[in-house]
């Protein structure tokens, strides 16, 4: 029988006035009888469109069958054979440009909450799940980076029996899930939880490895690695290049959330510092913006979204821009800074100026052009700036066979080969930054490319 | 013994400790002027410069002075024990190519810093003078070492010891009778800044070796931004050595102040905790 409901079923939430005063996770996920509400809501469609949005290709209408009929551990398993992070990507997926936006329900009303389901899958795993192990007897095989890619791939080579060795720069395991997206986004047990899961599957990580540094892809090579795959991701904040953007006040996003996701500064006790701020200017309107646009509002500043374009081009994730705005962000789109103003060193203001869309460029959306004479001044002590990385350059500097594109993207063909042999590339080190799921896809891919290259030697 | 493990520490004055970690890899790679990062209990991640290495017994030698929580909380690491994490080598090695002639100048601590260079140049020939300025006498340390490798030359600023003075009064006698290649350059920001603006007026190549905050060290925070020549640059992937003429010093003392009141505040927590 199916539900006629035109609307997603809700998902619970913690209170907005409530949950600005803390980090906890904001969605709190569906019950089982929400879930399974929201899952006859689906129609079986005979050729499925919603797997052909996924970027990894989960059977999204046989899992949803399996939640109609409670085998939700047979859902899991749906997911796990194309996706090794559901609980992750049932969180941070933009589900609504990607499974949801082919949903046949989306045509007169709201998509399945495909993400939501998801979620609901890797949850109720989690709780009850059984260790999985294996033997890992096969070839040695480097992965560089423990973000999503680095976990995708680790994941699919150490279950088809490769010994694989995960080497993280940090401290912390995870890469962008662990110092990038917060807490109250993606709680870090979570990504523990899959880390520790590689580990049952015999993967071994080394934390404060820094490749490139400590040792080259050439030594890796010495070492026994059979094959090398880089997913280092795109670490590198871009800044505006505007006076004033050396003065106390001014971070990056990477270097905001980090104080506070990886190094925890929102802690009472912590030793890591972190500034407050009256009032903060977060500059951009992608993802990382609004992760660090609501960061600053649980602590505890009024938050303006700075972005140049209109609120139709916000790059983020729909969910978070309505988080953000339950939240009480404050949106002053059409507006690019120009110079930040500072006294004594510290950060006072941001001088600004009005914009307007003019015709759609290379990317489609419309270019926005400067509107002569409209300079202001916002008053605030902080600027965030959220305007995307590039990719990180101690990997090309160190290995000068590594061919990479004009922007310092590694280069590869399409199975994830790089300039160099049995070395393999993918994630927003190939790509610029882009998003959790399409890093995992890559790194999925590569791990067939490799087993495909080293399974008949 | 153990990775990461403390194998030699030693008091060299009333704030500055020498640690020796055991980390053949990192023990085997570091060139002088990199650094590592480490992370202690609950300390943040914290820079330091590579004062010497081992490669045959696998230690790394660091030099720190005691000056917030962090560095309170290394101090007190004693010989065996494990330290939590332990990065590197990070940031590029100094480029001593073509250096025959060197002055190294090194304030406080950063002789520690020093030391390496020093010592590099020496091992390839080239004429080394060294100076070496402190508060006062009981605050030298190195004095030794350096002598192995350059001729060296103490000041302090309360004359207990050596010569009475800065260490640009030192460096301008030798300008005047010298020909250097090139001066290093380590220690606090003002003075390194003194040190640049002199050697500009006599044209002499300078490199300073920068220690701005940082967090990763890897180039994905951005916190150790500072303006060379006009340009934003990452003192962990572009440096942390620069064109000493060509640093913005005054933007870099400011943005070094950034957290002076919460460290204040911290250390005195810390130190207060300690008490109970």
């Amino acid at each position: 029988m199916i539900n006629t409901q035109k609307t997603k079923t809700p998902m619970p939430h913690q209170d907005a006035k409530l949950r600005i005063n803390n980090f906890d996770e904001v969605a709190l996920g569906y019950t089982v009888q929400q879930a399974q509400n929201e899952a006859l809501r689906c129609l079986s469609c005979k050729n499925s469109p919603c797997t052909t949005g996924c970027p990894v290709n989960v059977d999204i209408k046989k899992f949803i069958s399996q939640i109609v009929e409670g085998d939700f551990e047979s859902a899991y398993q749906t997911i796990a054979k194309t996706n090794c992070l559901p609980a992750v990507c049932g969180r941070v997926c933009p589900q609504e440009i990607q499974c949801e936006s082919k949903c046949v329900c989306g045509i007169k009303g709201q998509p399945v909450a495909i993400g939501r389901l998801e979620r609901f899958v890797a949850d109720w795993h989690a709780q009850r799940q059984t260790t999985q192990t294996s033997t890992c007897t096969k070839q040695k095989i480097a992965v560089v980076g423990s973000g999503p890619s680095g976990l995708a791939c680790a994941g699919d080579l150490a279950r088809l029996g490769y010994q694989v060795t995960v080497f993280e720069a940090l401290h912390v395991l995870g890469g962008v899930l662990a110092y990038g997206i917060p807490q109250f986004r993606l709680p870090k047990e979570i990504v523990e939880n899959e880390v520790e899961n590689l580990k049952k599957l015999g993967v071994e990580f080394q934390t404060n490895v820094v490749i490139g540094k400590l040792f080259d892809v050439d030594e890796l090579k010495n070492q026994g690695y059979s094959a090398i795959y880089l997913a280092t991701g795109a670490g590198l904040p871009k800044f505006m290049n505007i006076p004033g953007e050396g003065l106390s006040g001014v971070y990056s996003a990477n270097e905001y959330l980090t104080r506070i996701n990886l190094m925890k500064a929102y802690l009472e006790n912590s030793t890591t510092p972190i500034l407050k701020g009256k009032k903060v200017c977060v500059v951009g309107g992608g993802n990382v913006a609004m992760d660090a646009a609501r960061s600053a509002l649980r602590m505890g500043s009024e938050v303006h979204v700075v972005y140049r374009r209109g609120e139709q081009e916000l790059p983020a994730r729909k969910e978070e821009i309505e988080h953000g705005k339950e939240e009480g962000l404050i949106f002053d789109f059409l507006t690019n800074p120009v110079k930040i103003l500072g006294k004594d060193g510290f950060v006072v203001g941001m001088e600004c100026v009005k914009m307007q869309l003019g015709q759609p460029d290379a990317s489609g959306r419309r270019r926005p052009e400067e509107i002569p004479q409209s300079n202001f001044v916002i008053d605030c002590d902080l600027v965030i700036m959220a305007l995307g990385t590039s990719p990180n350059p101690l990997l090309k500097n160190s290995t000068p066979n590594l061919q990479t594109d004009k922007w310092g993207c590694i280069v590869v063909d399409q199975n994830g080969q790089t300039s160099m042999e049995n070395v393999y590339a993918g994630g927003d080190a190939t790509t610029g930054s882009a998003t959790v799921i399409l890093a995992m896809s890559q790194g999925k891919l590569v791990a067939k490319s490799i087993d495909e290259k080293l399974k008949n030697q | 013994m153990k990775l990461n493990q403390i194998v030699e520490k030693k008091q060299l004055n009333q704030v500055v400790y020498l640690m020796g970690i055991y980390n053949p890899a990192v023990a085997n790679k570091a060139k002088a002027g990199q650094f590592v990062i480490f992370k202690h209990k609950e300390s943040e991640r914290i820079p330091l410069t590579i004062a010497d290495c081992n490669s045959k017994m696998g230690i790394v030698y660091i030099v720190f002075q005691q000056a917030g929580v962090s560095t309170a909380i290394l101090s007190r690491a004693n010989v065996g024990e494990q330290l939590d994490h332990f990065a590197g080598p990070l940031g590029n090695a100094t480029n001593f190519e073509k250096v025959k002639s060197a002055c190294v100048v090194a304030g406080g601590v950063g002789a520690a810093i020093a030391y390496p260079i020093a010592k590099t140049l020496h091992s390839q020939n080239a004429k080394v003078d060294a100076i070496l300025g402190f508060r006062s006498k009981n605050l030298v340390f190195f004095e030794e070492k350096f002598q192995t490798v350059a001729d060296t030359h103490i000041v302090t600023d309360d004359g207990s010891y050596a010569q009475k003075g800065l260490v640009t009064y030192s460096l301008e006698q030798l300008l005047n009778t010298k020909q250097y290649d090139c001066v290093f350059v380590v220690g606090p920001l003002p003075m390194m800044k003194a040190v640049a603006n002199l050697t500009k007026e006599y044209s002499v190549k300078t490199i300073a070796s920068m220690n701005p905050i940082m967090i990763d060290g890897t180039g994905m925070c951005g916190g150790c931004r500072l303006t060379v020549d006009g340009k934003t640059k990452f003192a962990c992937v572009d440096g942390p050595d620069f064109d000493a003429h060509k640093v913005d010093f005054d933007q870099l003392i400011a943005r070094n102040k950034t957290y002076q009141q919460f460290e204040r505040h911290a250390y005195d927590k810390y130190c207060n905790l300690l008490k109970k």
